[in-house]
């Protein structure tokens, strides 16, 4: 995927319960542990990938798999892996203490999420933020939508750029190069998150051809802007 | 608030038909999240809240109860937060939500105490309650807290045996874990993975407790203690055949170790114990677990 163009890729470390995303991602998680998938063995395959890849990588999971591992030992191993940040989607700011410092500690980017309902938070939230902002495009789970609310996206990302010179990524349910095309303009990144899952769990071990062939045609949809 | 629907999560059903109950009274739309296997054996409940105009919607992700109608109300909240209030039944969620159901669920013990002290003058010895999130426990207790001559105890499933992997002891056999928007007690994986949790029962059929409960544990203050599905279900028919009452299948969790515990008390001491709802949902699936059919 980053050599068809993706900027960043945003790893998941799957959850038995994975309250914020749609069908798609919990199915993917379902394989993954099928699969025999552990979060020891997920930076073990971080390793293989570093040593292939500088794209810059995020991890995505929640909170208990990152407790349970112990703050200091997985934000050790995020740095001695290279990865630059981490989202944690069950973990509001108000409750980011101990991670915040262990992501400070490794100087790693513990990235903040702003859905619509956050924007009374908005001074608060970007206050200690780094790396870039998570702006979710609407309410709900991840998983593929249909259209967007354009006019309020514009409005909120306003508001955020008044506030922050921080990196502003758009993501929850863009999937299609049509969508990346109408939404680039206004943020400086689009996440792709379930339209990857599921090419995933179309092709299996045959996923890499039509991921590149995906994430070439979603980067196109960049360059039309 | 200006919300005009209700949510909520239910396990045995009793907080979905008091949800569908409220809605009904005040005009509101009310959608009930179950897990599918708890819709199938708590099928009377699930007739209730339909009744009451509720719609039930039957969870067919994980476990397929109460733990992932937690998930999947939370799921629904998120896309509804701008006309949806989550009415959470259980002691559990971030805080103020525990502390808003010990609230409203410490009547049992606020009522109890006045009747106790009033019948007998003086407060009881023991008090028992089934724990799966924990909110008729943590009602039960609330008002005996600042007590410490009353003993507190919590029950919890042990399912088919706590050394088994078919339990819902939390107490028992969990960690410390952060989930539900909560820093609790949880069974799980070394990974952090949520583990399947069973129980006879579906109210205590979850993975999880609530913070209070584990900080009364922590400070000595309460007790929690595992009692089986057959031990349960052995409460069932006794306290069928000697007080005529039909308890919910949780609360014979309670009855159990109340069983098991008064002949080590004297006569004159006394035990109190909450039977939190009410058995006529559980007849069939007891019928059943005892061999007989009686068509539900």
């Amino acid at each position: 995927m980053a050599e068809s163009g993706a900027d960043l890729v945003e790893v998941g470390i799957p959850f038995s319960d994975p309250v914020a995303d749609g069908p798609v991602i919990m199915a993917g998680d379902l394989r993954a542990f099928e699969a025999g998938s552990t979060t020891v063995k997920i930076f073990e395959m971080l390793r293989r990938v570093r040593q292939r890849t500088n794209v810059p990588i995020v991890l995505l999971t929640y909170i208990n798999p990152v407790f349970k591992f112990g703050y200091d030992a997985f934000f050790k191993e995020m740095a001695q892996t290279e990865i630059q940040g981490i989202i944690v989607p069950d973990v509001p700011l108000e409750e980011q203490g101990d991670l915040q410092k262990a992501a400070d500690q490794y100087q790693r980017d513990l990235i903040q999420l702003i859905a619509p309902t956050s924007m009374a938070r908005l001074p608060k939230l970007v206050e200690n933020a780094s790396g870039f902002l998570y702006v979710v495009s609407s309410l709900g789970t991840t998983g593929q939508r249909a259209d967007f609310n354009n006019e309020r996206l514009q409005d909120e990302i306003k508001q955020i750029r008044r506030v922050t010179h921080l990196p502003i990524a758009i993501g929850f349910g863009i999937h299609t190069p049509e969508q990346v095309a109408k939404l680039a303009p206004l943020a400086d990144g689009i996440i792709i998150g379930s339209g990857v899952v599921d090419v995933i769990a179309q092709h299996g071990t045959s996923a890499p051809q039509y991921l590149r062939e995906y994430a070439t045609a979603l980067k196109a949809g960049l360059h039309d802007v | 608030m200006g919300k005009t629907r209700l949510i909520a999560e239910t396990g045995a059903g009793q907080h979905g038909v008091a949800t569908a109950t409220v809605a009904a009274l005040f005009g509101m739309e009310a959608e009930i999240f179950m897990g599918e296997e708890d819709t199938e054996r708590q099928k009377l409940n699930v007739y209730r809240m339909e009744l009451l105009g509720a719609k039930v919607n039957a969870v067919k992700t994980g476990t397929r109860t109460l733990k992932d109608a937690v998930n999947a109300a939370f799921q629904n909240w998120t896309q509804r937060i701008d006309d949806t209030f989550y009415l959470i039944g259980s002691a559990v969620g971030p805080y103020p939500f525990p502390e808003m159901v010990k609230h409203f669920q410490s009547v049992i013990s606020r009522e109890a105490r006045e009747q106790l002290l009033s019948e007998t003058g003086r407060l009881p010895d023991a008090v028992i309650a089934a724990v799966g999130g924990g909110s008729n426990a943590i009602g039960a207790f609330a008002h005996f807290i600042d007590d410490p001559e009353v003993r507190l105890i919590g029950v919890e499933a042990a399912g088919k045996g706590v050394d088994t992997a078919l339990h819902a002891a939390t107490m028992a056999k969990g960690s410390t874990g952060i989930f539900h928007g909560m820093k609790s007690r949880f069974v799980q994986s070394d990974d952090g993975q949520i583990t399947p949790v069973y129980s006879i029962s579906a109210g205590l059929d979850y993975p999880g407790i609530g913070p209070e409960h584990v900080a009364l544990m922590d400070r000595g203050r309460a007790e929690y203690v595992p009692i089986t599905d057959e031990e349960a279900v052995a409460a069932f028919e006794l306290i069928a055949k000697t007080e005529g009452i039909i308890a919910a299948i949780e609360s014979c969790h309670a009855l159990a170790y109340a069983a098991k515990l008064a002949p080590t008390m004297a006569k004159d001491q006394i035990l109190m114990v909450n039977v939190s709802g009410r058995g006529d949902k559980d007849v069939a699936a007891i019928a059943r677990y005892r061999g007989v059919d009686i068509h539900d």
